[in-house]
């Protein structure tokens, strides 16, 4: 009978549709697929970009060429023909760029609410700035003004380039090199769009601020550089959350972040994402390789990177921290979920240099129909970093028997006054916790969901009041009849 | 309330109940008391719905309706309502918004809107005294960390604030002192009504000197041997189950 309910549970989960599946008809100006030096020169003229950054782009083609795409991870894909992607597409009717949210094409606004983040209200409501990148051009960016009188800057970081060259030159590619691996040779070569942030010494970011990323042309790459700086006593919450048409070709998806934290300053990075995951054979899905660095710099400095994690066919992504500051401190809370076909190698790098250094990963995996869920994480004592400490817990929570979930921690201690302390946990969603539940006559869909959101809860709890909200929304909504 | 007829019941194809016939009528209070695996909590799991029994032959009605046909949350929203002789940890699932989650969705099912939060945690205050449990519980997950008797006595606590019309007691008393022993009564007792049935399953006659049943059933290789009143209870402490199933064969 226990055969019975999973074997249906399954077919009811593989059947539920991906509830953001649509396409936008927006006239957009795309390239043909390929990649060549070329290809390059002409998404840097495309965005006016000074020399420099054209020949950086071009360095970074040159480094890439040499690289092989990495296979180390625990997830499986056909081979991705790079030369078969459109590495540019923007938005036509917007080569003028609009003045206002007034101007953007009213398509445009309309495939945002139906992601339900209609960007008026978000602007009046939610006190949020949104600076929403619709395929690879930044098309509304919000409370400027507001952020702009606190010296805070937020815009796209091809704006940035044009507006506050000093700052890219200075951090663009600092935290995570052209030659740090191959998604991110890839991305510093072609990259299109992205936010940048910068806040000014002792200051307090006066709201959260958020971009939503959505890929929407057909077979284009899109490769995301978002590059943060906190200076000097700053504080900043960024949000990152995102939404995908359903499509039938894999998407490759490249994005490269970067964080600088200055001494006494703090970042909180949170992202929700839900990607196309693909069909239940792990069809049509995006392949999602980010490279997610920040540097804690300065001393007394703090990194925080929360992610809830459901959508890709693949992810691959590891948000880390360098801790080069004394005292200063990493963490990473993270709540993955692999169902269907989806395939998850995720985790978090923690690289202690400085003295007294402190990171605390918190890792969340959940595992149902046949997804399979990797935690990889590192943690690496520099000789330098008296006094370091580091506490890592890695838990899986397996609904069905035909998934999987994997730990690999990896410890690298050179300084033996540190101390380091690692917990991991594999459990079931039981039967009998089901009946429990039931019993008291909450239905079974709630009663998963009741335990799932249990086992989430110290990531949860991380996430910003709405954000939460939403997190847990998106883990119902991706858990939606994998019951009978 | 519920009729259960010649009633057969296994589990991986296991036979343990062989034609239990029983009636229990609104209000009363019936005990089933039996040896070890004589399939006491079997009644007990069958009459909630446990999937892992198959009902093999004879019904159950409950109020003229056929019980067999619910599903176990539809069961537990129609009033059915089982302490577990196990309760389940659920690590991380407030204790509290758990039974909430509980109390709306019954509500839900009878046509009602969810609670006032208000008019929530005054059930919860008063209910809570009522099994002298610390308020810490609440915040708590649920059963985690509990001693086994919190475990039992936040059953009758969750009994108390979602109000069945059947109780079903499975060995509730096993592991509890006597103070706790008196109090889970205690909280029994008070719930007692002429709309509430009670079914207590227990090994010993000890929890029926609180918990004072209408009837007394024996239970032996899954069928009841012999009926009658608070009094049986106590011949068969004096006596022991052998003796007494002796005198009912013959």
């Amino acid at each position: 009978m226990k055969q019975d309910s999973e074997t249906e549970m399954l077919k009811e989960y593989s059947e539920q549709e991906y509830k953001y599946g649509f396409v936008s008809d927006i006239e957009s100006e795309t390239l043909p697929p390929g990649l060549n030096e070329d290809t390059i020169r002409f998404i840097s003229k495309k965005k006016g970009e000074p020399e420099w950054l054209t020949d950086w782009r071009l360095k970074a083609f040159d480094i890439w060429k040499k690289m092989k795409e990495p296979h180390w991870a625990n997830i499986d894909y056909p081979p991705i023909d790079y030369q078969a992607i459109s590495y540019y597409s923007a938005p036509k009717n917007l080569e003028d760029a609009p003045k206002s949210l007034d101007e953007v094409d009213p398509e445009l606004i309309e495939t945002y609410n139906k992601l339900g983040i209609p960007l008026q209200e978000q602007e009046i409501l939610a006190g949020v700035a949104v600076d929403a990148v619709f395929d690879s051009m930044s098309v509304a960016t919000t409370f400027k003004d507001r952020l702009a009188e606190k010296g805070v800057i937020f815009c796209s970081i091809s704006e940035a380039v044009k507006e506050h060259p000093e700052l890219i030159k200075k951090y663009l590619g600092s935290v995570i090199p052209r030659t740090d691996n191959f998604f991110a040779a890839l991305n510093s070569a072609v990259f299109t769009d992205g936010s940048f942030c910068y806040i000014p010494p002792n200051t307090r970011c006066p709201m959260e601020l958020s971009t939503y990323f959505r890929i929407n042309e057909q077979n284009t790459g899109q490769f995301e550089r978002t590059l943060i700086v906190a200076d000097k006593g700053s504080h900043v919450s960024y949000l990152e959350g995102c939404t995908a048409p359903k499509r039938d070709e894999n998407q490759l998806h490249a994005a490269v972040v970067e964080l600088v934290a200055l001494d006494d300053a703090e970042i909180k990075y949170s992202t929700v994402q839900n990607w196309y995951p693909g069909d239940k054979d792990g069809k049509g899905g995006i392949y999602n390789f980010v490279t997610k660095r920040g540097a804690c710099r300065g001393d007394n400095s703090k990194i925080t990177w929360t992610q809830v994690e459901t959508g890709s066919a693949i992810t691959w992504k590891y948000p880390s921290c360098v801790l080069h500051g004394d005292n200063s401190v990493g963490e990473f809370y993270s709540v993955a979920l692999s169902a269907l076909k989806q395939q998850a190698d995720t985790g978090t790098k923690m690289i202690h240099i400085g003295k007294n250094t402190k990171s605390t990963i918190i890792s969340k995996g959940i595992s149902a129909e046949r997804g399979q869920n990797t935690y990889r994480g590192q943690v690496m004592i520099n000789k330098s970093a008296t006094g370091a400490r580091n506490y890592s817990q890695c838990d899986s929570l397996l609904i069905g028997d035909k998934c999987g979930a994997h730990t690999f921690p990896y410890l690298d201690v050179k300084n033996t006054r540190s101390h380091i302390e690692h917990e991991a946990s594999t459990s079931k969603i039981g039967e009998d916790q089901i009946y429990y539940c039931k019993q008291r006559g909450i239905s079974e869909e709630d009663a998963i969901n009741l335990i799932v959101n249990g086992f989430c809860k110290e990531v949860f709890k991380e996430l910003p009041m709405e954000f939460a909200v939403e997190a847990q929304k998106l883990l119902e909504v991706s858990l939606e009849g994998s019951v009978g | 309330m519920l009729k259960i007829e010649n009633l057969h019941a296994s589990v991986e194809e296991i036979s343990i109940l062989n034609g239990i016939n029983l009636e229990i009528k609104a209000g009363e209070t019936h005990a089933i008391m039996g040896p070890n695996g004589s399939g006491k909590s079997t009644l007990a799991q069958v009459i909630a719905g446990h999937e892992d029994y198959e009902v093999e032959k004879g019904s159950i009605e409950y109020f003229g309706e056929d019980l067999l046909e619910l599903d176990v949350d539809e069961r537990a929203c129609e009033g059915i309502f089982l302490a577990f002789q196990y309760p389940v940890e659920l690590p991380g699932v407030n204790n509290t918004y758990f039974l909430k989650s509980a109390l709306n969705a019954q509500r839900k099912h009878r046509g009602e809107d969810d609670i006032d939060a208000m008019d929530f945690m005054d059930i919860i205050s008063d209910k809570i005294k009522l099994l002298n449990l610390k308020e810490s519980l609440l915040k708590r997950p649920v059963n985690e960390g509990f001693s086994g008797g919190e475990k039992k006595r936040n059953e009758i606590f969750q009994m108390a604030v979602l109000e069945p019309k059947l109780a079903l007691l499975d060995e509730t008393d096993s592991g509890l002192d006597i103070d706790a022993l008196k109090i889970v009564a205690n909280g029994v007792n008070a719930m007692k009504s002429p709309e509430r049935s009670t079914l207590v399953v227990t090994h010993y006659q000890r929890l029926l000197n609180y918990i004072v049943p209408d009837f007394v059933h024996v239970l032996v290789n899954g069928k009841i041997v012999k009926s009658g009143d608070k009094n049986l209870a106590l011949e068969l402490e004096e006596k022991g189950y052998e003796e007494v199933i002796k005198e009912a064969n013959e």
